[in-house]
């Protein structure tokens, strides 16, 4: 398998939304490592022909009317938001300051 | 009130008979889970404010009885954290369905128990609330991730409390307590309001310390759910009908890599003295080979850390729990769950990610889809000629705190003799088979059985805890 660099860890880090300290990226990526290296050994096993299982569930696809019901109210939708105001989400501008001038 | 010597049983009996009121036992609950979890942590919350239902009809075995919930287990009204930073205020606005069954069944919800974040770990120490000690020895871990749910039972703060298993996570930490616990079939307990970790191997259980309980709980619990489709529509019979049984003719596999020499000394022989109890009452003990065991814990980690990476990409910082400061909307974003989430939940978040990017998906993800097809065949084929599988649940018993946090692959093999039941779905569960005499540690006898065939389950444990009395031993690290 193809190494596994700071620069695929940076990588995926991206796709996952997280950011990483230079110390912190090479701790993960030595992690990674060895994790990965574990999940190698996968490709010991013959699964020519092998369908995959991705759910156990006994049941086909369930179908229900769809009836609207009373749910929460508004305000009890918004009681965890951070920063609100007047029934709104608040949230930091799209853009930065500078790049909108 | 401690509930060492207690049951749902003999609640019941002193609820109905006046001994002591609804009011009373909840008050004396929380007195004495406050002055407990001095030692164990086992409670992220204590609702101060938990009152019993109104009008109790004692016919609801569970009536005015304080039952604790994992704190992934939604509580409308009370913070659910799920031991995560993210999550620290979070406040739920609606019930999770096991909840409001319990609360239906007029059972008084105590409080939240410690877990590891987001219920990834085994061993409740990724918590961000501290971790929880084992009251059998305040220097060990209580296994993990329901760690919290388990101690709370061991201790006697609690008659039963609600867990989840997607690897282990009730069985390993009931086997570390001594306590029975039950992860049921996939599909036999509604997911509905259970933050989600692996969706397709999550299901909610119940630990307690005699069987009898757990059958109580599960009796209430389990059952179909318009909120949950995975949820089946089979009937659920009465687990308490499964009690009192003997075990003649009864067909017990063992599987030959569960009794290698990977598993410690002390367990294999606690393991042993139980098939030759079953095999001394009439029961057939078969020999049998259950060949992917090896390549279980990767499998695992590549299917459980995909779903999970899929899952927590919810936790964005804008409408609930943690939001960082941030100078713009990509920064809530990134630092929100950079600061808001442990080492170990984003090592499976990173993990998850690669096992399903471009390039990775079909030689990680596909290739650990394909094997658990085969670890499931496995599993069929010994259920064509048995009826349970046992074995122990942990090649160890509980370790110091500590010890293996910072040796993730060490951590990971911990689950090997309990994720492949997650994978195929069946029930299992875990009962006390006495103290290693190694380390002197409780030791858990595991129990497998067909897809919703909890009842040999719950029959096979409850012959087991009758005849070796395990329950009559008191935790060792709570004597002062």
């Amino acid at each position: 398998m193809e190494k596994v660099t700071n620069d695929t860890i940076k990588h995926v880090a991206t796709l996952a939304q997280l950011e990483f300290s230079e110390e912190e990226l090479a701790k993960f990526t030595s992690q990674m490592r060895k994790i990965l290296e574990m999940a190698e050994e996968l490709q010991a096993v013959d699964t020519t022909g092998v369908e995959e299982t991705v759910q156990v569930v006994d049941r086909d696809t369930v179908f229900r009317e769809d009836v609207p019901e009373k749910w929460q109210t508004r305000e009890e939708m918004l009681k965890n938001v951070p920063d609100k105001s007047n029934g709104f989400v608040k949230v930091p501008v799209i853009i930065d300051k500078d790049d909108n001038q | 009130m401690n509930y060492l010597n207690e049951t749902i049983d003999s609640l019941n009996y002193k609820l109905k008979s006046g001994a002591v009121s609804a009011d009373q036992l909840a008050k004396d609950t929380i007195t004495n889970i406050k002055k407990t979890d001095e030692k164990i942590n086992a409670f992220i919350t204590v609702d101060e404010d938990a009152k019993p239902a109104e009008d109790l009809d004692f016919n609801n075995k569970l009536a005015g009885v304080p039952i604790a919930i994992k704190d992934n287990i939604i509580t409308n009204g009370l913070k659910t954290t799920a031991a995560s930073h993210i999550l620290y205020n979070f406040e739920p606005v609606y019930e999770s369905t096991v909840v409001a069954k319990l609360k239906a069944a007029q059972a008084t919800i105590i409080g939240k128990t410690n877990m590891d974040e987001f219920a990834m770990g085994s061993s409740t120490e990724t918590s961000y609330f501290g971790a929880t000690k084992n009251p059998w020895n305040l220097n060990k871990v209580p296994g993990g991730s329901s760690g919290g749910s388990a101690a709370a039972v061991a201790s006697g703060e609690v008659v039963a409390a609600l867990g989840s298993d997607t690897g282990g996570s009730i069985r390993q930490p009931a086997s570390f307590n001594g306590i029975f616990g039950i992860k049921p079939t996939y599909g036999r307990v509604s997911r509905w309001g259970l933050i989600a970790f692996a969706s397709s191997l999550d299901q909610i259980g119940v630990m307690s310390k005699r069987v009898k309980d757990s059958a109580e709980v599960l009796n209430v619990i389990a059952g179909a759910d318009d909120r949950d489709a995975t949820v089946s529509e089979k009937e659920v019979p009465d687990y308490t009908s499964f009690l009192g049984k003997d075990v003649k003719g009864l067909r017990v596999a063992v599987p030959k890599e569960y009794m290698s020499d990977a598993v410690e000394e002390g367990v294999r022989k606690a393991v042993e003295t139980q098939i030759e109890l079953l095999r001394a009452n009439g029961a057939i003990i078969n020999e049998v080979s259950l060949p992917h065991t090896k390549y279980v814990v990767p499998t695992y980690y590549i299917i459980a850390s995909s779903e999970a990476s899929a899952n927590l990409e919810r936790y964005d910082g804008i409408r609930y729990g943690y939001r960082a400061e941030a100078k713009n909307l990509d920064e809530v974003f990134l630092k929100s769950r950079s600061e808001g989430f442990g080492d170990e939940v984003k090592r499976r978040i990173m993990l998850g990610s690669f096992a399903l990017s471009a390039g990775a998906y079909d030689k990680f993800f596909l290739q650990a889809a394909k094997v658990r097809t085969l670890i499931c065949q496995d599993f069929d084929k010994i259920f064509e000629d048995n009826d349970v599988i046992v074995g122990p649940v942990s090649t160890e018993t509980a370790f110091d705190l500590n010890s293996e946090i910072s040796d993730q692959i060490k951590m990971y093999n911990n689950d090997i003799l309990t994720i492949s039941v997650n994978m195929a779905g069946i029930p299992a569960a875990s009962v006390p088979a006495g103290l290693s005499e190694t380390t002197g540690m409780p030791v858990g006898f595991q129990i497998m059985a067909k897809r919703f065939d909890e009842g040999h389950v719950f029959q096979v444990a409850d012959f087991i805890e009758r005849n070796n009395k395990f329950y009559e031993q008191t935790p060792a690290g709570l004597e002062d």
